[in-house]
């Protein structure tokens, strides 16, 4: 690499990471402050560890995850599966751009979207609060179809279509030769799309913002929260907990991809909100 | 199970994908049915063209030291968001670029440290990186602390506009690499040496050969950070000190105090021109395709 090019990405890396370097080394700052570091201590991880509406709010947000991931990425399966399978133009025109919405549409609303339907339903119905886990998950849900067909229909589309057809020439039923042949082929996408879903989900704010009720926190609504009053170092406890994690995950995963193409894969695909495929 | 006749697989067909078609209808196509209505009706949900017309015309008393004036409250927050957006997008642009441009010449292994390290921050959560850049750019933050170091006087930055773009820019930094790089990693070599062989100089390869082809990558990373730039809220309330009201923090805090209609107004006006915004980009993306 170029000199000049090498002072550039060091200059990009350095703005790229100060923040997360200053929320790190004042995690274990002794004093209150945020800006002036007077000793090591480990006080504000112990703080962490006994504040119990963030664990709460973590156990809610991981909850809330996996229920969305789960649900998504079958959902988000059987609809690739079936648009895959759209013999009209107009139909699978119409899939795509209502699929797209989601992504394509700012955060902000989507959320006031939901929230007022929400709100309409609810009061419909003389509910005496319309929003709450529920509405939560529904919106999560949501939100994370579009990337999990986004992912297992490229695969659908690349799969042989021969294989199936020589599974059922052999006797399978579709079914059968769906669950045997298909599946199999396109799992690679349907894990991805799950994992994306429940990264989206895990990380989620704004839509989460709109439509949670009942008191419940995931663990943004509660960083927010925790922002709008004083912010002590714990919340930097909190955040330098999260970045060891996910430096070990990322981690964990290039160990196990020795030439790059997962990582660069996840890369895009981390917020492909727009796919260019779509106006190709 | 009997083997199917051609016929019935067209039912399991539909039958597969009715759950998400009866989903999508309902939480992606109706909700955005309900932001018309509730922006068209008033508390009493009869029809009125009110809450549109209040985004229009609203005033307030803008008062500059002595001078105090009347501006459109909702017309000025508009045009401050959209200006705030454009030059966040375009410095992500101008430091985007290069960045992906010197990723995608590296060797594999550098490519792949990179390409994980622009990851990093992606993953770490918006709220607290938005909050640290705040403890920042304080009066007597670590910025000026850096300054005062070197000598030179405190810079007041936080609560202006510039904290705001500072703010954007960090957040939505990678998501402007990130699809310029993939599209620069797949280009094809032999076109640069192509031009390189036919008297190009590296500025001439730089305008007529690479830049041409990232074009979708620009555009797609154009559209990724200037969506969310132009709607958020929490950068604009935690770096402009709240001085700033961004479209976004108006729709939030009409939804605060419970002033759903005009929340709904406000988010109907926004869509309406993201989506004027979405097809002129569609229409031009096309017909660069068409030439190309």
């Amino acid at each position: 690499m170029k000199p000049a090019s090498k002072v550039f990405t060091a200059l990009i890396m350095i703005f790229l990471f100060a923040p997360i370097v200053i929320l790190l080394v004042f995690s274990f700052n002794e004093a209150k402050s945020l800006s002036v570091f007077s000793g090591f201590s480990l006080y504000w991880y112990r703080e962490l560890f006994r504040d119990s509406e963030t664990l709460n709010a973590v156990k809610n947000t991981l909850l809330l995850a996996v229920c969305a991931a789960a649900i998504s990425t079958v959902m988000g399966t059987a609809a690739a599966v079936g648009i895959n399978k759209l013999r009209s133009r107009y139909l699978h025109a119409v899939m795509d751009t209502v699929t797209n919405i989601p992504m394509i549409n700012p955060e902000i609303i989507t959320g006031i979207s939901l929230m007022l339907m929400f709100v309409f339903v609810g009061r419909l119905f003389g509910a005496a609060t319309s929003l709450s886990f529920w509405t939560l998950l529904i919106a999560h849900v949501t939100f994370c179809l579009p990337y999990v067909i986004l992912q297992v229909l490229p695969k659908l589309q690349q799969m042989d279509q021969s294989l199936p057809e020589a599974a059922m020439d052999l006797g399978c039923t579709p079914l059968r030769a769906f669950l045997k042949v298909e599946i199999p082929e396109i799992l690679p996408g349907v894990i991805t799309g799950m994992i994306m879903a429940f990264t989206l989900s895990l990380d989620d704010f704004v839509i989460s913002y709109f439509t949670t009720g009942n008191g419940f926190q995931t663990l943004p609504i509660r960083i927010y929260n925790m922002t709008k009053k004083t912010v002590t170092p714990k919340m930097y406890a909190l955040a330098t907990i999260i970045f060891f994690v996910i430096l070990a995950l990322l981690l964990v995963s290039n160990l196990s991809d020795s030439d790059g193409s997962q990582t660069i894969k996840a890369a895009k695909q981390k917020r492909q909100k727009h796919s260019m495929k779509n106006h190709a | 199970m009997k083997k199917n006749a051609p016929g019935q697989r067209g039912l399991l067909q539909k039958l597969i994908l009715a759950p998400y078609s009866v989903w999508a209808a309902l939480f992606i196509v109706v909700p955005l049915g309900f932001v018309a209505y509730y922006a068209f009706t008033d508390s009493a949900f009869h029809f009125t063209f009110d809450n549109i017309t209040r985004f229009f015309t609203a005033t307030s008393t803008v008062t500059e030291g002595e001078i105090s004036r009347e501006v459109h409250t909702y017309l000025l927050i508009f045009a401050r968001s959209l200006k705030l957006a454009v030059i966040s997008t375009f410095i992500c642009l101008l430091m985007g670029y290069p960045m992906a441009y010197i990723m995608a010449r590296a060797s594999d292994r550098t490519q792949k440290i990179l390409v994980t390290l622009i990851m990093i921050p992606m993953w770490m959560n918006f709220l607290i990186r938005t909050y640290a850049w705040m403890t920042i750019l304080q009066d007597t933050g670590i910025f000026n602390g850096i300054l005062g170091l070197v000598g030179l006087g405190p810079v007041h930055i936080i609560g202006t506009e510039g904290a705001v773009v500072i703010g954007m820019v960090y957040d939505y930094f990678p998501y402007m690499i990130l699809p310029i790089y993939s599209i620069m990693a797949k280009m094809d070599v032999k076109l640069l040496e192509a031009a390189r062989d036919l008297g190009c100089n590296n500025l001439g390869v730089l305008r007529r050969v690479i830049w041409p082809l990232s074009l979708p990558g620009v555009i797609s990373g154009i559209i990724m950070v200037l969506i969310p730039s132009i709607s958020t809220f929490y950068i604009s309330q935690k770096l402009g000190n709240g001085k700033f009201y961004l479209i976004g923090d108006a729709i939030e805090g009409q939804y605060v105090a419970n002033n759903l209609h005009f929340a709904a107004a406000i988010a109907f006006i926004l869509m309406v021109i993201l989506l004027v915004c979405m097809a002129l980009m569609q229409r031009y993306a096309n017909k660069k395709a068409v030439a190309a």
